[in-house]
């Protein structure tokens, strides 16, 4: 068992792209869900949209990387409010049926073989990071410590985590404005706000749009990290993901997703680490588990976490359970 | 490290014996082909690469006659072609792996079969499938199956193909309809969107799938009920799973007070820790039972029906019919409905609330695992079968009505013969959409549902 090089993989992890991903795509929940009470569970389906807006714009249809990323903002809106004018008016649970249905019809549209042509069918798109790279600074690999990062991962991650701060002050911004403050009366008591005259839906509107646009970002820096859109990456678990590190850090708190990504992603890549050497090493004997069965180890563990965390201490490491009213409605 | 290396030496002589099998024919089970080894007639090799091996058999003919000529690829697990080999006399072909035999261990390899060399009068039975994925473990054989039979007839009109998948959406629907009756059971009672209920799903078909492991086999007069005694066994254990689950996990839940938005959450939870357990235990791979994989249809007019279908149709709609009638006459049943419409009241009238939820999770979850029993049956399951089915559980509960005991059932129907049928216009990949896509446009247009009661919220 070699520890160090255990530690080293979840620091390179917690601090690399994917981490950001999820930071970011948790950070459109926590709009949705932390300040309003909305229940996304598509926000795999706003990360594909965004992730596919940009490679089909440069590799299918022959724009630029930026226009691309501005036709996925654009389109992340839309989705937004195809969503919310079914569903906001319904119940909770509702809006979650619609919104994970809705990301499973993108993302089985996108990889269908009808499609081909535009989208690539399950092998995704590729060759679209040109511009991107293009700008890349870095021309050698970056260490810290004994942690080493690709020159491309590198410039991934400054461009992510950039973005990731913009959007934390973003999220500051509004929700100390009174537009905010509004949000969060909406997930306290939608009534109670409807009786002081305020249009609750056109609220939860806006707020499904912008935390559907944190989403697209996601996407964004996805495709640009692995350099490929491919279907299976905007399956329904991303979104189960993005959850676990929202209630992780802590709904409702701006740098929660931040923390909870740091973490997840973190001990995601710690236990997939451990358990695979534990594996190879036969310090878990091969007839209990095999390479393959190592690699799911960490689900089982994430599932577990997920149910605990949610039992036993909902608010997450950095929560305010007076801030959270998930057991309200 | 030495140790280690006689040990997959070992395997590797194990690999070359028989790969996989694959079965031309409808009119056998793959366990057939594992009893009568003598007909597929594998050279031994005695180089260190570990080898595919396969035979091509037409099991329509007794004994099974091989089929030469067939054009097989093997592609790796990044779709480069390996190799191309045509079936020999004996319908066996063979492909050496490049490349060190440790490091083609656990990797994914890809079958592709030219549907154009079958023989003339043959063809696949599901025209969508002609590849099939194995993935190398170290310790057995993999049988795969191609169901390959008599060649469907060209001409067949739009009506006829249509009213035959029809057919086949009522056998998809029944399995749908019992998993939707249990999701909307649940959620009547409790108010839970259950988002572990496509693994209750799965749990059946893997209880099934043990018992047909078991060595031997239980047979009754002769006749080998295996696979029927693995259904019923997980009808029964589904029973009992479905009360743990409640008792264990829910009923605290309840008494704590959790909300049910923070119950949806912990039930996702629930999903990626089962279904991870699920795949830890019996793999990525697609599995079938030993019995009732291929079986010969009846031809009805045009139509052709297998016996298999017909009696999970029948056995499933029995079930759905006697679950609904207890539901609507027996003293249970009415305190089950009166604790659905108002908990608070049900219990001030003398109801143990509890109870009844126990025993709605009870039956819920053992209608949810039979269906998934069923449903591996009828095409086969893998670890995520009750997870693919779970959209269209609740695009099914939503369309009748969530919580509603009937509209569960027809919403089933609906969607579940929607989804065969819609392949006549779209491409059989986007069957799934067009579902999803009604569920959104029915919440558009009659958010209760089409037995629901109309209520304004929000």
């Amino acid at each position: 068992m070699d520890f160090g090089s255990i530690l080293t993989t979840t620091v390179q992890q917690a601090f690399g792209p994917l981490a950001i991903v999820y930071c970011l795509a948790a950070i459109g929940l926590n709009v949705h869900f932390g300040y309003t009470g909305l229940l996304n569970f598509g926000q795999a389906g706003f990360m594909a949209v965004g992730g596919y807006a940009m490679a089909s714009a440069v590799a299918t249809w022959g724009l630029s990387l930026w226009a691309g990323i501005a036709i996925g903002i654009v389109l992340a809106a839309v989705l937004a409010l195809l969503l919310g004018i079914p569903t906001l008016r319904l119940r909770a649970d509702y809006l979650a049926i619609v919104t994970i249905a809705a990301a499973e019809i993108i993302r089985q549209t996108a990889g269908s073989v009808t499609l081909l042509d535009w989208f690539g069918g399950q092998d995704g798109l590729n060759s679209f990071v040109g511009d991107f790279r293009e700008l890349n600074p870095y021309d050698s690999a970056i260490s810290l410590g004994s942690v080493t990062w690709s020159p491309n991962d590198f410039w991934v991650m400054t461009v992510g985590w950039i973005l990731v701060a913009l959007c934390c002050l973003i999220v500051w911004a509004l929700m100390r404005s009174p537009w905010g403050r509004v949000l969060k009366a909406i997930r306290e008591d939608e009534d109670a706000v409807r009786s002081l005259g305020k249009n609750v839906y056109a609220y939860k509107m806006q707020s499904l749009v912008i935390g559907g646009i944190f989403g697209a970002f996601a996407g964004y820096i996805y495709g640009l990290s692995k350099a490929a859109v491919i279907p299976t990456d905007y399956a329904t678990d991303t979104t189960f993901f993005a959850y676990t590190i929202l209630l992780l850090g802590g709904a409702a708190r701006v740098f929660g997703p931040v923390v909870g990504a740091l973490i997840f992603w973190g001990l995601i890549n710690f236990l997939d680490a451990f358990f695979r050497q534990a594996a190879a090493n036969d310090v878990i004997p091969q007839a209990i588990m095999d390479q393959n069965q190592a690699g799911l180890m960490r689900f089982i563990v994430l599932g577990l976490a997920l149910m605990l965390l949610m039992i036993f201490r909902p608010q997450g490491i950095f929560g305010d359970r007076r801030e959270l009213a998930i057991d309200g409605r | 490290m030495h140790t280690r290396f006689m040990q997959v030496a070992a395997v590797t002589g194990a690999l070359l014996v028989a790969l996989m099998t694959l079965l031309l024919g409808v009119g056998a089970a793959p366990a057939q082909a594992a009893e009568q080894p003598a007909a597929c007639q594998f050279e031994p090799n005695d180089d260190p690469e570990i080898h595919l091996k396969g035979c091509l058999r037409d099991q329509r003919e007794d004994p099974p006659a091989p089929v030469p000529g067939v054009s097989v690829s093997v592609l790796d697990a990044e779709g480069e072609t390996i190799a191309d080999v045509e079936t020999n006399e004996s319908g066996v072909f063979d492909v050496a792996l490049p490349g060190e035999p440790l490091s083609n261990l656990g990797k994914d390899f890809t079958i592709r079969i030219d549907e154009d060399t079958l023989p003339e009068g043959s063809d696949l039975r599901n025209p969508e499938q002609v590849e099939l994925t194995v993935n190398f473990d170290t310790t057995s054989d993999q049988t795969v199956t191609f169901p390959i039979g008599d060649a469907l007839p060209e001409a067949a009109g739009k009506f006829t193909r249509g009213i035959q998948l029809a057919v086949g959406g009522l056998v998809f629907s029944v399995c749908l309809a019992m998993a939707a009756l249990g999701l909307s059971m649940i959620f009547g009672t409790t108010g839970l969107t259950n988002f572990a209920h496509g693994e209750l799903v799965t749990f059946g078909a893997l209880v099934a799938w043990g018992i047909d492991l078991l060595p031997g086999s239980i047979t009754v007069f002769g006749t080998n009920i295996t696979v029927v005694v693995g259904v019923v066994v997980a009808f029964i254990a589904g029973g009992l799973f479905g009360y743990l689950n409640d008792r264990a996990l829910w009923r605290p839940l309840r008494i704590r007070g959790t909300g049910v938005i923070a119950m949806m959450i912990v039930s996702i939870g629930l999903s990626i820790f089962l279904r991870s357990v699920y795949q830890y235990i019996a793999g990525g791979s697609n599995h079938n039972y030993s019995q009732y994989s291929a079986s010969t249809p009846w031809e009805i007019g045009p139509l052709l029906v297998t016996p298999r279908d017909m009696i999970v149709v029948v056995a499933g709609l029995v079930i759905l019919v006697a679950v609904s009638l207890l539901i609507q006459t027996t003293r249970m049943g009415k305190a089950t409905r009166a604790v659905a419409d108002n908990p608070g009241l049900a219990a001030s009238s003398g109801i143990n609330v509890q109870r009844v939820i126990a025993l709605v999770w009870t039956v819920g979850v053992a209608l949810a695992a039979m269906s998934g029993a069923l449903l591996g049956v009828t095409q086969g399951f893998d670890f995520q079968i009750g997870f693919k089915l779970l959209l269209l559980i609740f695009a099914a509960v939503v369309l009748g009505g969530l919580g509603t005991i009937w509209g569960a059932m027809i919403g089933a129907f609906v969607i579940g013969i929607f989804v065969e049928v819609s392949t006549l216009f779209v491409p059989a990949e986007l069957k799934y959409v067009g579902a999803l896509a009604v569920l959104i446009i029915v919440l558009l247009i009659r958010p209760q549902g089409l037995l629901g009661r109309a209520q304004r919220i929000g």
